[in-house]
Order: structure tokens, then C-alpha cells, then sequence
């Protein structure tokens, strides 16, 4: 360790540390102790205790809220998981034209979330979306879609399967790290593409589907803004009232702070726990061996 | 490489089976952008029209003009760039200097800093929210570019300073060492020699902060209230707002905010792929 590494290691470093207590430690310390007052834009706020966090029993929205974001988050995750798995496996395969069809899959992706909101708006549109049409077409009732209490979140987890470029990337790297010798192997014992699959592949790939499925929990509970904000507003009934969107309209809307910091503060318990679990869980399916070079 | 059946047993048919259903796949994946862009060639009428259609008759390029005079498209364009130079200098600025301080520098309690910053990765942005805007209110920066574009020059964010020192840590430390021996500085080791050398990684991050910017939503829609200082993205909504049968023009604005992300993309694809996978790996 030489004397000018320490000066100018702190130097550089120093606008991210500064940042990471201006941006990101002090807002949440700020986020929780504003949680115990009734913070407003207007008047002074007041020390209230706990009455914020009462208040959520009784706040029918808060619960739905969470009921809806669980929801999606779990439709999301898994089907996403499922849906991405599936096609980094098929990308995989050395066909002809691969790196167009990886960037087929991967454009979706890139597409900022307005205009994504704004295209999946017109294809769920009841009388003349795409996907009525072709409901139609092969015989099927047309459905309301993201105008239905109960078919707005599927018809969420359906979208969010569109852009799962980042996923199917990760994936393809994982899948590009198993060592060829134990494909190898398991021809020897005259294994069928299915038998490697399920004792070659997926076993390999633990490691990496674990990161995705602890990235896809954490994004995906605090997703689901955008489409609330610009398509659903929240509805119908509430029914697509995603967390981020209540602690929005609850904070910017009707300019409750206090009351949306103790929102805020729920979800981020819920992500840490989520977290943890994920983590402790993670030693009975995550294939270590892997991780080791 | 591994492949699906592996090398030797995979048949043609394998193969060609693969091939078919990834052309189906594409042709699914590729079909909302299809649905765009007839749809914004089309009259309203001709886009309601029972049984379906896709080609637009006649085609109204008028649309595109239209929709981008119907709304301050050019004001919204401007305001986006702003936005986009400042935050895409204080990241490419900032991002690598803290990635350099703790991959290339030997410090007491560089790792233990290092760990600290990357636990923001886990913290939801729900939560720094509302103090956030809080701290910009009591500021008197609401309503002006500043609280979209400040934080963007204290390091950029985690993620990116954690991506790029993975880069960092992998150039050889030998090239630093002959240069503090030719009385270089640790300013000059990181500009002049590391910094070309890491490109990729640059660039990477380079994309990603366009993409987020071009796309946020969240952030102008809670700093900005005055209609002539908004981005694109927020652009469009109120668009939609006051368009809202217009369903052809909109089509037209929505494809227009898409393309310069795919003209980015192309550009940076091979690198952008690799940043991906480096967030993805150890």
C-alpha cells in the first residue's frame, strides 16, 4: 500500500461515496423516520409514533395493493423464468441466422417502458387489439384484458414475458459455461437430450437461474408502475393497483408523505426478507460445485 | 459449446425443429412491432376495420408529421437531450474514477466501501423516493433538471461502478505500475491508460444510461411541472391524454420514441451484450 494510493483512492472514490450517502443511505434512514410523522407538502409535520403503520390494517388499498403485487411478481417471475429458459435453450443451438433471432428476443427489451405501455394498450384494446382478433379467428370468446378485474394481471405477466432479453442473455452465458466434456459424458451412458436436460443442464444452471430469480423478486416487486400509470391507472377496482403506483399516488398525489414512507419502508422489509429467504434457500437447490472454478 | 442434444447427437431434425420454433418465436416476439407500425400508417377507421387488416391503404405518412407537430415534439426532444448529456457526462465522468479507486488503488477500507455501495443495489428506489424529492423541495429545485440530473455525477449508480471495476480488475495492474515508474498519476494511469483500454465496459454503461434516461418516467413526471420542460417519455403520455382516439397518431409518436434506442442498440450490440452478462457473473 503506497501513500498516494490512499489520497488518491479516497479522491476519486469520493463523489461515489458521497453520492451513495446523499442518494441512497440518507434518503432511507429519512424514509423511515419520516414514516413515524404526518408529513405533508403542506403544514409541519408531527412525531405520530406508530399511527402510520396502524393504519395500514385498515387501508383496504394497502392490502390489495400488496395482494396485486405479489401476484405479479410471482406470475412474472415464474413465467418469465420458465419462458427465458426456454429460449436461451433454444438460442443456444447453433442454427443458421442465431445472433438475428438473439436480437429479435433481445429488442423488446431495449423499447423504452412508455412506448411498450402504449403498443400493449392498442394489442389488448377489446374491439380492435390483436389479440381479440385473433381469439376470434380461432374460435375463441374475446376477452376484456387489462379492462377486467380478473384478467388485468395475467394479462400483465403475459407483457412482461415480452421483454425478457436481459434474462435470455444471462442465461445464454450460463449456459455457454457448461463444460462441453460433460455433455460428453453423459452420451457415454447414452443419455437422450431430455436425460441431459434434466442432470446435465438444469443442474449446471442453478447458479445462474438463482440470480435471476433473486433479480426478477426484486424487480418485479417494485415493478408494474408504468403500466399502472398508463394504461390501468391503478384499475379496474383497484385491481391492478401495483405497489410503486399507491405509494406514488399516496405520496405525489395526495401529498401524504409520512403515510407513503411507511408504505415504502413495508416493501423494503419485504424485499430484505425476500432476500434472506432466497439466499438460505438457495444452499438446497443452487449447485455450488459450479461456482468454483 | 454446449448445445441443446449435444454435438454428436444432434440430428438434423433436432436442428431443424430448433430453427422452425424460433422462427415462430420471432415472428411472436416481433409482432407488437409489426402491430406498430401499420397501425401507425393507418387511418383511424381502416385500424377498427373488421376482418383484420395489415396493410395500410392507403399508407398516411402524414401521420408521422402530424403526431410529431400535434405535440412540442422537438421542445420534448431537446429537453430529453439536456437531460441525457448531463447524466451521461457526470455517469462516464464519476463511474469510472470510483471503479478505479476500488479495483487498481490499495486503500484501508476500500473493500469495506466498496461492499457498503453495493448494498444499494438492494435498497427499492420506493424507499429513497420521497425524501429525495423532500431534499430537492427545500432546495427550490423542483420544476428544474437538476434533481434528474445531479445524481448522475456521484458515481452514476452502483451498479455501474460495480460493472465497471469487474472490468477494471481484469486489466493487467503491470500497465499502471510502468507508468507511476514514468511519474504518471493515478489521474493520468486511469485516463490515459485505462480508461481506452476498457471500452467495452464503457460503452455498456454508456447504453444503459441512455436507455434509462430515454425511457424514465417516474423521475420527470415528480420533478417536472412546467409542460415546456418535459422529456419524451412524459411527452407521450400527456399525448395520449389528449389524443386518446387518435390511436393511428399516437402509433406514430410511439414508434418515433423507439427508434433511436434500436439505432443504439445496434451500434453498441456486441459490446452491450457482454456488459449484460458481466452484471450476470462472477
Amino acid at each position: 500500500m503506497k501513500k498516494f494510493e490512499t489520497k488518491w483512492g479516497i479522491m476519486l472514490a469520493l463523489p461515489g461515496i458521497v453520492g451513495y450517502f446523499l442518494w441512497v443511505l440518507g434518503p432511507t434512514i429519512a424514509a423511515i423516520f419520516m414514516s413515524f410523522t404526518n408529513w405533508s407538502l403542506a403544514g409541519k409535520p408531527q412525531w405520530i409514533g406508530w399511527e402510520n403503520y396502524a393504519k395500514l390494517f385498515n387501508d383496504f388499498i394497502f392490502k390489495k395493493s400488496l395482494f396485486v403485487t405479489f401476484y405479479y411478481a410471482i406470475g412474472s417471475v415464474v413465467a418469465g423464468l420458465l419462458v427465458s429458459f426456454f429460449w436461451a435453450l433454444l438460442l443456444n443451438v447453433k442454427v443458421p441466422g442465431r445472433s438475428l433471432f438473439r436480437t429479435f428476443f433481445f429488442i423488446p427489451s431495449i423499447t423504452p417502458s412508455v412506448a411498450v405501455a402504449m403498443v400493449w394498450l392498442t394489442l389488448y384494446h377489446p374491439q380492435f387489439g390483436l389479440l381479440n382478433h385473433i381469439f376470434k379467428s380461432i374460435g375463441l370468446p374475446a376477452l376484456r384484458w387489462i379492462y377486467d378485474e380478473k384478467q388485468v394481471i395475467p394479462a400483465f405477466i403475459v407483457m412482461s414475458t415480452w421483454t425478457i432479453g436481459y434474462t435470455i442473455t444471462i442465461f445464454l452465458a450460463g449456459l455457454q459455461g457448461i463444460p462441453e466434456y460433460l455433455y460428453e459424458a453423459a452420451m457415454l451412458d447414452g443419455a437422450t437430450w431430455w436425460h441431459k436436460l434434466c442432470h446435465v443442464t438444469i443442474p449446471m444452471m442453478t447458479p445462474t437461474i438463482f440470480f435471476n430469480l433473486l433479480m426478477g423478486v426484486i424487480g418485479a416487486l417494485q415493478g408494474g408502475f408504468t403500466q399502472a400509470y398508463i394504461m390501468t391507472s391503478g384499475g379496474p377496482n383497484y385491481s391492478s393497483m401495483f405497489y410503486t403506483y399507491y405509494i406514488f399516488l399516496t405520496g405525489f398525489q395526495y401529498g401524504k408523505m409520512g403515510y407513503a414512507c411507511a408504505l415504502s419502508v413495508i416493501i423494503f422489509a419485504i424485499i430484505i426478507c425476500l432476500t434472506v429467504i432466497i439466499f438460505r434457500t438457495s444452499r438446497y437447490w443452487v449447485y455450488y460445485e459450479a461456482l468454483r472454478k | 459449446m454446449a448445445s441443446l442434444g449435444g454435438r454428436r447427437t444432434t440430428f438434423l431434425t433436432g436442428k431443424t425443429v430448433t430453427f422452425i420454433v424460433l422462427v415462430l418465436g420471432s415472428v411472436i416476439y416481433l409482432m407488437p412491432f409489426l402491430w406498430l407500425v401499420r397501425s401507425s400508417l393507418m387511418s383511424t377507421g381502416q385500424i377498427f376495420r373488421m376482418p383484420l387488416e395489415w396493410i395500410p391503404k392507403p399508407f398516411r405518412w402524414q401521420n408521422y408529421p402530424q403526431a410529431l407537430t400535434a405535440m412540442p415534439f422537438f421542445r420534448y426532444l431537446f429537453n430529453t437531450l439536456i437531460v441525457l448529456v448531463f447524466v451521461e457526462a457526470g455517469t462516464l465522468l464519476t463511474a469510472p474514477m470510483a471503479a478505479f479507486a476500488f479495483s487498481r488503488l490499495r486503500w484501508r477500507g476500500r473493500d469495506l466501501l466498496f461492499f457498503i455501495i453495493l448494498t444499494s443495489l438492494m435498497i427499492p428506489y420506493a424507499v429513497t423516493l420521497i425524501p429525495t424529492f423532500i431534499l430537492w423541495k427545500s432546495l427550490g429545485f423542483v420544476n428544474t433538471y437538476l434533481p434528474l440530473t445531479v445524481p448522475a455525477w456521484f458515481g452514476g449508480s452502483a451498479y455501474y461502478i460495480f460493472m465497471l471495476r469487474q472490468f477494471f480488475a481484469g486489466l493487467p495492474i503491470e500497465l499502471d505500475e510502468a507508468a507511476y515508474l514514468d511519474g504518471a498519476t493515478p489521474w493520468q494511469v486511469l485516463w490515459k491508460i485505462v480508461v481506452p483500454l476498457s471500452k467495452p465496459a464503457l460503452i455498456t454503461v454508456a447504453v444503459f444510461t441512455f436507455l434509462g434516461v430515454w425511457g424514465d418516467l417516474m423521475g420527470p413526471i415528480i420533478y417536472l411541472n412546467d409542460a415546456k420542460k418535459y422529456t419524451l417519455a412524459v411527452g407521450l403520455t400527456i399525448f395520449r391524454g389528449a389524443y386518446s382516439t387518435k390511436w393511428n397518431l399516437l402509433m406514430a409518436a410511439s414508434s418515433v420514441i423507439m427508434i433511436p434506442p434500436i439505432v443504439i442498440y445496434f451500434i453498441g450490440q456486441n459490446y452491450f451484450q457482454r456488459g449484460i452478462v458481466m452484471t450476470g457473473m462472477k
